[in-house]
């Protein structure tokens, strides 16, 4: 047992937190609620660093890592609020593409393709809910690519994928309107489909559970954020003739959302690393990770209006570029309930 | 060297907090899977167990005259074979393993079921104070015994008007007229195992014109030295599980302070850092009970499904949450193999352990509805009596709501109250 990343991986880490620190400020978020876009100089500069490509091939001009050496990325993104499709793109649809680049004879060229696109942060991409799951698709405004599923006729599920002039997408609007979520219409032909069967079940479901734990790892930086600003607040804000910070009640709220967050936090990097080994129980602590994220961030998000008092509930105040992007996350990829229902499936599976 | 491995877990509360691993150049890749050597060790702890410990609740309740003794005599029966302390040096009855094995041996003890450990104050909480602070001389004469079970501490620190606010303690310790010691007078409260322990580990005033926190003093105190009494105090179960203890001009020798006169704080925050972190509760004991609340709730879904279904959530989070823990200590163990500490997380760690307790017990007895109230072994599982102790979780080894101001003031940096 060794539950560490690698300096490698902090510093990486590190890295981004620092360009992410400079590039996505809350005026960035701000200009981005007015005018979202999938694609902006902010995607470029992470391509050049390699973030966007981090889990394409390296043959395709990637960086061939996993999902345990993006979530300590994600987790920046989750930090700033990211507007750019950091997770659908990176940490779904190129692993998705790279697992099924053999797979259909007709369309390995176009995969190929997709995936060097996508490194080089030419193109982002939306990935759509698993079938039977009638969310709207994050992302699918201003995406190039969409990865959508259908339940198939008869031989059960199919993945395809649809170049955004072949689909109809219809804006709904968000609280959070980064998310850029729409409703896509298009006609599944044999040309857009890259799996079915078994083989697409499995996808869906490996795209399921990558999807839980990066949306979790997501929702470990908004929380930590979240926490940080009203504790920042808290130490500047005086009544009674002292810092709010210094009255137990408001102590006691900051210190629950903490340590909340600090136990999801081993869960989430738990999961990545038993979905990148493999491991038979891996479906579990995803959705055990995400679970906990998704309480952790609901607190958090109610811990940190509540302290910040009557200024959070401002649009004056950055508070709600973070609450918005929480309570959005929280609800992706499956509830806290949702997953906790899997958990408890999977317990009660026989070995 | 030898003394360091017996620390399962060194606390430096005054060191700053971090997640990060200590060396930024390490480059090992992270690997939750155990070696195949600490699986032969797993397997070697589950045999001798599977042999050797008694039938799960066989024995009477350690809070019990009979019970305790019952308890001794399995510690002893786990010290002859070098099982009763295994992270310990060899020379003090241990193995010598390291953290991770300890783990390891924790999961394999809660999935036997075996007994309470009797003299879990002296092996988790005094033995890596003792290890940090004591001399070599006080590590040969205390931590053989202790291991063995010949001797089982008991710890005298809150007292009556001293609880949360620890620091306020008002027993005294003057100097002996002699001068080769010291003479205790006052009276310390809520001492579990306090009963029928031999020794205690106990906070006394040696100078009452120090600021609070420096005058203090960490004694080891025997406790049928001239001067004790002992009044047991029926807990909520109606056992006798701890007790009042009072001094009365009791002489303890110089070779008894632990870790310097005017000290005593300093030495009583190594000790709290193992009771609200690694040391005390190792996560096996909530991974176990978390799978036999899965299997209640299977076998409650098969009698009962209406109301089992109602408690679904609350067992899956129960779980999840163990689950947490037991990956959080992972975390903990690797940091301080790496060279790390453990800091005021531990407050945040005392919060979760006892608060997924608490819910593991209080998922179960909504389980068994109008069965949870039903005592004396009317259930297979004894939830209730295990519920009653995760009450106290909240309370003992420093509140939770005194965690929280932890937790704000060290890891969020608000201001001191």
């Amino acid at each position: 047992v060794h539950f560490a990343f690698t300096g490698q991986q902090i510093e990486f880490r590190d890295t981004v937190r620092r360009v992410l620190a400079r590039e996505c400020t809350t005026d960035d978020l701000r200009a981005a609620f007015a005018a979202p876009t999938a694609r902006t100089a902010r995607w470029a500069t992470l391509a050049e660093l390699g973030v966007v490509g981090l889990s394409v091939p390296e043959a395709h001009g990637g960086l061939g890592l996993g999902l345990l050496d993006l979530v300590l990325l994600l987790e920046e993104a989750g930090r700033v609020a990211l507007p750019e499709p950091l997770m659908a793109t990176s940490a779904l649809a190129a692993p998705l593409l790279g697992d099924l680049e053999g797979a259909g004879p007709a369309g390995a060229t176009r995969v190929r393709s997709w995936l060097e696109e996508i490194a080089a942060g030419s193109i982002t991409a939306a990935v759509g809910p698993p079938p039977g799951c009638p969310a709207p698709v994050a992302g699918a405004v201003g995406a190039d690519l969409l990865v959508l599923t259908t339940p198939g006729p008869e031989d059960g599920p199919e993945v395809h994928v649809v170049e955004a002039g072949a689909a109809e997408v219809r804006p709904i609007t968000s609280l959070d309107p980064t998310r850029r979520l729409g409703a896509v219409t298009w006609e599944p032909t044999a040309d857009t489909r890259l799996a079915s069967g078994s083989r697409a079940a499995s996808t869906i479901l490996a795209t399921s559970d990558r999807a839980a734990v990066a949306t979790a790892a997501e929702l470990l930086g908004v929380t930590d954020r979240m926490v940080v600003m009203a504790a920042d607040y808290a130490k500047e804000r005086k009544q009674f003739g002292r810092p709010i910070g210094a009255f137990q009640a408001v102590k006691h709220l900051l210190a629950g959302a903490e340590v909340k967050l600090e136990f999801a936090r081993p869960l989430v990097y738990g999961a990545a690393w038993a979905l990148d080994q493999g491991a038979p129980d891996a479906s579990r602590s995803a959705s055990a990770a995400k679970a906990c994220a998704s309480d952790a961030a609901v607190e958090a998000a109610r811990v940190s209006l509540q302290v910040h008092g009557a200024i959070g509930y401002t649009w004056e105040s950055d508070l709600h570029l973070f609450l918005k992007r929480a309570w959005a996350l929280s609800e992706a990829w499956g509830s806290a309930a949702e997953h906790r229902r899997r958990v408890l499936a999977s317990l009660l599976a026989p070995a | 060297v030898v003394a360091e491995n017996l620390v399962v877990c060194q606390i430096s509360p005054d060191t700053p907090d971090t997640l990060e691993p200590m060396d930024p150049t390490m480059d090992t890749p992270m690997d939750l899977r155990y070696t195949d050597a600490q699986e032969a060790f797993r397997e070697e702890a589950r045999t001798w167990l599977s042999a050797h410990a008694p039938a799960p609740h066989a024995l009477a309740s350690l809070d019990t005259a009979e019970g305790f003794e019952a308890h001794r005599a399995w510690e002893r029966t786990m010290f002859a074979d070098r099982w009763s302390v295994v992270s310990w040096p060899e020379e003090y009855g241990g193995r010598g393993v390291g953290i991770l094995e300890w783990l390891i041996f924790e999961e394999e003890y809660w999935r036997a079921q075996a007994p309470l450990r009797v003299s879990q104050n002296g092996i988790f909480l005094l033995a890596p104070t003792l290890s940090e602070f004591g001399t070599d001389q006080q590590k040969a004469r205390f931590l053989p015994p202790m291991a063995s079970g010949e001797e089982i501490w008991c710890q005298g620190w809150s007292e009556p008007d001293a609880g949360s606010d620890l620091a306020g303690i008002r027993s005294r310790a003057r100097r002996a007229g002699s001068d080769d010691g010291w003479v205790l007078t006052g009276q310390k409260t809520w001492a579990s195992r306090g009963a029928f322990a031999e020794w205690c580990f106990g906070l006394f005033r040696t100078d009452p014109e120090a600021e609070r926190h420096r005058g203090l003093t960490y004694f080891l105190v025997e406790m049928d030295s001239p001067g004790v009494t002992v009044r047991p105090i029926p807990q909520i179960d109606g056992e006798t599980g701890f007790a009042e203890l009072f001094f009365e001009e009791v002489f303890v020798p110089d070779s008894q302070v632990l870790g310097g006169v005017g000290r005593g704080w300093n030495v009583a925050m190594a000790t709290a850092g193992s009771e609200r972190g690694l040391s005390l509760r190792s996560p096996a004991r909530y991974s176990e009970a978390a799978t036999r609340l899965v299997a209640l709730y299977a076998e409650r879904l098969a009698l009962d499904p209406e109301r089992a279904v109602l408690t679904a959530d609350a067992v899956a989070q129960a779980w999840i949450d163990a689950e947490a823990y037991r990956l959080n200590t992972l975390w903990t163990a690797t940091r301080v193999l790496d060279g790390g500490s453990v800091g005021s997380e531990a407050s945040a760690n005392k919060i979760h352990w006892s608060e997924t307790d608490l819910a593991i017990h209080r998922a179960a007895l909504a389980l068994l509805g109008p069965a949870a109230e039903l005592h004396g072994g009317a259930v297979d599982a004894p939830w209730l009596d295990g519920y009653l102790f995760a009450l106290a979780g909240p309370i003992y080894a420093g509140t939770n709501e005194i965690q929280r101001n932890v937790v704000a003031e060290r890891m969020l940096g608000l201001p001191r109250g």
